[in-house]
């Protein structure tokens, strides 16, 4: 059997808004399991409570009702907090605002600093996460004249160097041009088939989606489809109906199908496509 | 261009002064400052200029830099000379006016000038050779002791830490809304004074909130990498005193206790 990494049970979480009576639910009774190891993408577009559900995975935010469950530990339990977000890291979406320090190597310390590891560990750490994100010769650099996605890669390097067995990516790509976005999904697929990291990547890029284990499609707090990216997308019409795209070669298959070519409907990748014609 | 700007004033290098603990080299300037001020004499100023030669020429700091700081100062060391000159009473030289100049006029306003310039050129020798972050290390180890009585001492050094990440982060941001306001019409450059303060509410308004929203999300990142505080945190680079900083604090206190013993007994 494979262990469970995050349970998410019966949650629902309200936005109140102070002076207003009316209350916002973001998420509305949602069940997830996910298993340590698995590669999940949730995508949906603004507002579909997406980022409440990421900020609801390690202590972040707690449910109003329901209960998280990261590693079997409560996110209410206000003893374990610290546990919970070692376990499962967060990468935010703009790099400027996570990097703390002047120089790449003192943030990526930045975390084992504050779990309390001794100096020559958090070298270590810091050497590795480093070399995993393939930033190790901007060791020294001042993080301001860096790149967006090399900044990005620092970012996911402050949260490798904590040793978690999770990470959170919550949209990491949106505020990276195209070649800063390759640079983060390689990393992302290198953590989880490398690393054996579990991944949960919170994206409304279609085509970051394709090499997840499972999808997860949220609308308006709740959880609309789910399966393989095979199965998501097969369903072309329906995902266009939730205001989100396909991937292109999976619309450009679903286009000829239509005009009366023989072409599979589960199509992903350019080669697949090749094949099929 | 503002990529290329650079924080505070630091001047990087390898030398014996560049490599002296911070802890170090705060207590050393410090007692560079009391010393100054226990000076009432022309003769020690040449042991001052010596340290000050010494330092220098160790820390192979060009003199251009080290004067460099003191441009915008001179106004100040100016109006100290002139004051000095005009209002100390004593045996009049001439007199221009209503205006007299004596002898203990010129003396003291040499003085006082002499002693601004060196406390400046002291002062920003720290600086050229300590980088910012290890200046709040070593300012954060030092107040450490204070804690007890309740001085926020992790705390504070954190602030500075995180004001200097975020200088060249603002500074870019404040140019690209610059630029936009540029775009659509806005006027930063021509007017009087007072006009010029109103056009600069379209830049200050956006990039203080954009401020508040960057604070905000680096408050959340850094919580969610376990940050809680100074109690308990561990450092990647731990200061340690090496023999070279136990020689240079002897040496400094031979030195601050002979301009001591100096003031009282006046050999030289």
């Amino acid at each position: 059997m494979v262990d469970e990494m995050i349970r998410i049970e019966n949650v629902t979480y309200e936005y109140s808004s102070i002076g207003e009576d009316s209350q916002l639910m973001a998420i509305k009774d949602v069940n997830i399991s996910i298993d340590k190891g698995e590669y999940l993408v949730i995508l949906g577009h603004n507002g579909s409570g997406k980022s409440t559900l990421a900020k609801l995975m390690n202590g972040l935010l707690l449910p109003t009702r329901g209960n998280v469950y990261v590693n079997n530990m409560n996110t209410k339990d206000e003893d374990k907090i610290w546990n919970i977000r070692e376990t499962a890291g967060m990468v935010f979406q703009n790099p400027d605002n996570q990097i703390v320090a002047t120089i790449v190597e003192e943030d990526v310390a930045f975390g084992p600093e504050n779990q309390g590891v001794p100096p020559l560990e958090i070298r270590e750490r810091v050497d590795e996460a480093l070399r995993i994100v393939e930033m190790e010769e901007y060791k020294k650099h001042a993080p301001h004249l860096l790149s967006g996605g090399q900044k990005q890669r620092v970012a996911i390097a402050g949260i490798l160097a904590m040793k978690p067995e999770c990470i959170i990516l919550d949209e990491p790509t949106a505020m990276l041009d195209p070649t800063g976005r390759i640079e983060i999904i390689n990393t992302i697929r290198k953590l989880n088939k490398e690393e054996k990291k579990t991944i949960i990547h919170i994206t409304h890029f279609m085509d970051e989606a394709v090499e997840a284990d499972r999808i997860l499609v949220m609308e308006q707090g709740e959880i609309v489809m789910e399966g393989s990216p095979r199965e998501i997308f097969s369903q072309v019409e329906k995902v266009k109906n939730l205001g989100l795209d396909v991937p292109q070669v999976t619309e450009l298959a679903y286009e000829l199908r239509r005009e009366g070519f023989n072409v599979p409907v589960d199509i992903l990748t350019i080669e697949e496509l090749v094949k099929a014609l | 261009m503002l990529k290329d700007i650079t924080i505070g004033q630091y001047f990087p290098g390898d030398t014996f002064v560049h490599k002296l603990d911070p802890r170090i080299k705060i207590i050393i300037i410090i007692m560079f400052i009391t010393s100054l001020f226990f000076i009432k004499t022309f003769p020690p100023y040449l042991l001052i200029l010596a340290f000050i030669l010494f330092s220098i020429w160790l820390s192979k700091v060009p003199f251009k830099y080290v004067l460099k700081g003191l441009k915008p100062l001179m106004i100040i060391i100016g109006i100290t000379f002139v004051i000095n000159v005009l209002l100390t009473k004593g045996e009049v030289l001439f007199e221009i006016g209503p205006l007299t100049i004596t002898k203990e006029g010129l003396s003291q306003a040499v003085f006082m000038a002499l002693r601004l310039i060196f406390l400046i050129t002291g002062t920003s020798l720290l600086t050229l050779t300590t980088s910012p972050i290890s200046l709040t290390d070593g300012i954060e180890k030092l107040l450490s002791p204070f804690k007890r009585v309740g001085l926020p001492a992790h705390e504070l050094a954190m602030m500075m830490t995180i004001a200097l990440r975020f200088i060249p982060t603002l500074l870019e941001e404040t140019d690209k809304i610059m630029k936009a306001q540029m775009a659509r019409g806005a006027d930063f450059e021509s007017g009087n004074i007072i006009n010029r303060a109103k056009n600069l509410v379209p830049l200050l308004v956006p990039l203080f909130i954009n401020a508040f929203r960057r604070a905000d999300e680096l408050a959340i990142a850094m919580e969610a990498r376990c940050y809680r505080g100074g109690e308990h945190r561990t450092r990647l680079n731990e200061l340690k005193l090496k023999k070279q900083d136990i020689f240079a604090i002897i040496l400094m206190s031979i030195f601050f206790g002979f301009i001591i013993i100096n003031r009282y007994t006046g050999f030289i």
